[in-house]
């Protein structure tokens, strides 16, 4: 009887979504018109609660709303950036009046947010974060200094994570809490990368203030908040790859969409690079010749085995999963895996440009391209957790190997820091 | 292709693992490395006519389970987990061989005794100059008869039969490669049994003079099939080279969780950590690698024998580095002869090179590719 049920179930949402959007939908629309049904009605995160904008929708069900999207083009809620970060932690740590003032706000579009949690002093001990937020009575003051931050200059809001207790052990001493960007005491400043870009920012703090009704949680609670932001940022980077791309679609609302999205992607635009760009590899090894060098073959071997193996290892991952069985170690080898790829890949391409591997832009073999290849790749095994992470990850959590004893227990106030922001 | 084992496959593997876990300890390899034969005849019939592993590849019409490549794939990693001493990879990639090459009337008279295991039988390809390609191949047959020496015959020593690889010069001036069958105890046929750093595997050196030979599966060139042969058999000690190495980590992360230096177990140090860490990169990768050329052979995908070349270089490397990174970590016991760790460290050694080393199937990879 169960399935039966679950494929009525399945024609009956197909046919209200399907109906709705018959109703509703408008091509001719602005985004922000459109989102507004969306988020009212439910159907732009139908697996929300009903009593905010969502429609209380099994998680299993949803792919029938989508396909039922995607079969007429219809625009979704923005899902940009990380304003689906923030929403996730919104709807789970939030009280009401912090949902029902932010959360239609980041479906529509209409306010931009950023994340403020990395420092200059705590990289991969992201706990070690010392920008402060100190209670005057009437609101919090902060001040300290965020970098890595996407999107810092044009966002309405941060996620901040501050130290609110100097007393309390390491993690303990972190509250959240959601922060204006729009005031004298926050200034950002672009981040310029080895390779030119810059796609990140730093944002300083001199006296910013934080309303007290603008805490996220309790205090003291932030840390367990931040995970909340992190698990969610590990699934919308696999969301975001499938959403931005571009349909050639014509009407107003597809214009305004492409607008969106090519703000937001601009700061990844080099992201292809950084991963060493191992499609590229035969093609240009036969261009120059050097596919007849058998160094270069080996070496190009050796890369097609790294790149593979990778790839077969992330589906090795995604059967295991799928089949309901517990995922393997293999699951958290890929970050390892796509460094040591991009790191081969490299020097493959040097292999092959010679001496032009010192040539950039117009000079440059591919227009750059490879230069940029070449000044990108170092990015891999670095940022969303170095190498050296992993491993002590893998060696702890997949192997179950011994911890290192910890210098950090203790009143925070004791433990060895880094020394504090320089002004800006 | 489906990437995951399906429940009988497990089963399977279960069963393997017990098997050789209780067959094959560290005490048995010790014993039977040291003996002339190499293996346990009464293992070798319980394997073979009691659990039928001899019979895994091999089609039911030839008295075979008719199993796939992942099956057998399964099996290998399961034996090489335990280093378990017996001809199993000789036979396997002999009966691949006659399933490739023989003719019906062959393959029937051949597989049955191979598939219960009566027969032993190898394969004999390779020769002094110790190259892996079939350019290499100069024993030559004429009218029948063959002349001319084979090196690192795997178990030639015990096997009943020996298919051998020949070049055949034709009155044209041409030459073509084909395959033929000798009983190993034929007249003019003298086998050596050859020193190895890893004797939990025996090889032989085998010596034709004038000795009579049979012909398998007609007179056409047979090359190609030397090579599909070739890739297969790759396929299978890639496999068994997994198992080999996740021993190996399995070892080098319990003994740094046991072995105390400064107050501290060495495996919370992330020098020993880190290079743990990448040891499981390593095995898992090559793992991916055996099972999808496993499951490749399995659905006869064209891409099999780049697959063959990746599947092998990838095994070989990764069970080297993490044989050398196991004893290194080991410290000084890890290099005396009482602590097993040199055991998959020859075995490493020995499989890294056998049917081909990195480089050369990384070559043969990109020859393959480009063409």
């Amino acid at each position: 009887m169960a399935p039966l049920m679950g494929m009525l179930e399945a024609e009956t949402l197909r046919n209200e979504v399907r109906l709705w959007l018959e109703t509703n939908w408008d091509p001719t629309s602005s985004l922000i018109e459109w989102r507004t049904k969306l988020a009212e009605s439910g159907w732009g995160m139908p697996t929300w609660p009903s009593q905010w904008f969502g429609k209380d929708l099994p998680l299993a069900l949803n792919p029938i709303v989508e396909e039922e999207f995607a079969r007429i083009n219809a625009v979704s809620v923005s899902r940009s950036g990380i304003r689906l970060l923030a929403a996730a932690t919104i709807l789970e740590h939030g009280n009401d009046a912090q949902k029902s003032q932010y959360l239609r706000r980041i479906l529509t579009g209409e306010d931009t947010w950023c994340q403020l949690f990395s420092e200059p002093g705590s990289g991969s001990d992201l706990a070690g974060a010392i920008t402060r937020a100190d209670f005057d009575g009437t609101q919090w003051i902060i001040n300290g200094q965020k970098v890595w931050t996407t999107s810092a200059h044009h966002a309405d809001y941060g996620l901040l994570l501050a130290r609110t207790d100097w007393e309390a052990p390491k993690h303990d001493g972190l509250s959240y809490f959601v922060i204006d960007m729009h005031q004298s005491g926050v200034s950002v400043h672009p981040l310029k990368q080895m390779n030119g870009h810059a796609s990140f920012n730093q944002v300083f703090f001199t006296d910013a203030v934080v309303a007290p009704e603008s805490l996220v949680d309790r205090i003291g609670n932030g840390w367990k908040v931040a995970m909340t932001t992190l698990m969610h940022e590990r699934r919308s980077a696999d969301a975001l790859r499938s959403v931005h791309r571009d349909r050639g679609l014509q009407g107003r609302i597809y214009d305004e969409e492409r607008d969106e999205t090519a703000t937001v992607m601009e700061p990844y635009k080099w992201y292809p690079q950084r991963a060493g760009r191992v499609d590229l590899v035969f093609e240009r090894a036969i261009e120059t010749g050097k596919i007849e060098d058998p160094v270069v073959r080996q070496a190009i071997a050796e890369l097609m085995i790294k790149a593979r193996t990778a790839e077969w290892t992330a589906r090795r991952a995604r059967a295991a999963q799928q089949q309901g069985r517990p995922q393997g170690p293999e699951g958290s080898l890929g970050k390892l895996a796509a460094s040591n790829v991009a790191r081969h890949a490299s020097k493959v391409h040097t292999m092959i440009s010679g001496s032009d591997s010192m040539l950039g832009d117009e000079d440059g073999p591919l227009a750059g391209l490879i230069a940029e290849i070449l000044i990108s790749v170092p990015a891999t095994s670095i940022a969303g957790g170095t190498d050296e992470i992993q491993r002590n990850i893998i060696a702890e959590r997949v192997l179950g190997m011994p911890k290192e004893p910890r210098m950090d227990t203790g009143p925070f106030r004791d433990v060895m820091k880094n020394p504090g922001p320089a002004a800006p | 292709m489906q990437f995951t084992f399906n429940e009988e496959q497990d089963q399977l593997r279960a069963t393997a693992q017990k098997f050789f876990a209780d067959k094959s300890p560290t005490a048995e390899v010790r014993r039977l490395m040291e003996t002339q034969q190499g293996y346990d005849p009464v293992v070798w019939t319980q394997l073979s006519s009691e659990l039928g592993f001899t019979a895994t590849h091999i089609p039911e019409v030839y008295g075979g389970l008719g199993l796939s490549y992942t099956e057998l794939g399964i099996l290998f990693e399961e034996m090489g987990r335990t280093l378990f001493c017996a001809p199993f990879l000789a036979t396997a990639v002999a009966a691949t061989a006659i399933m490739n090459v023989a003719t019906e009337s062959e393959k029937s008279q051949l597989l049955p005794d191979i598939a219960t295991g009566t027969r032993i039988a190898t394969l004999a390809v390779f020769e002094t100059s110790g190259q892996w390609g079939s350019d290499s191949i100069k024993l030559s047959a004429k009218n029948a008869r063959l002349n001319g020496t084979k090196r690192y015959v795997l178990d030639g020593h015990i096997a009943d039969l020996v298919i051998v690889v020949a070049r055949i010069n034709h009155a044209s001036g041409a030459d073509t490669i084909g395959f033929f069958l000798v009983d190993g105890d034929a007249p003019g046929l003298t086998r050596r049994t050859v020193t190895t750093i890893d004797s939990t595997r025996k090889l032989t050196q085998l010596e034709f003079v004038d000795v009579s030979a049979r012909r398998l599966g007609g007179n056409h060139d047979q090359e190609a099939k030397l090579a599909a042969t070739l890739d297969l058999a790759a396929i299978g000690l890639a496999n068994e080279m997994v198992g080999g190495a996740q021993h190996l980590v399995d070892e080098t992360v319990k003994y740094a969780a046991e072995r105390i230096q400064f107050g501290r177990a060495i495996g919370s140090f992330q020098a020993i950590k880190h290079k743990c860490a990448d040891m499981l990169l390593d095995v898992e990768m090559a793992k991916s690698a055996a099972y999808y050329a496993s499951m490749a052979a399995a659905s006869s995908d064209p891409e099999l024998p780049v697959l063959a070349n990746l599947a092998k270089a990838s095994a070989s490397e990764a069970y080297m580095r993490i044989a050398a990174e196991c004893l290194q970590i080991h410290g000084g016991i890890g290099f005396t002869w009482d602590n097993d760790t040199h055991l998959w460290f020859k075995r490493a050694k020995s499989s890294e090179v056998f049917f081909g080393d990195p480089s050369y199937h990384k070559e043969q990879l990109i020859a393959r590719w480009h063409h």
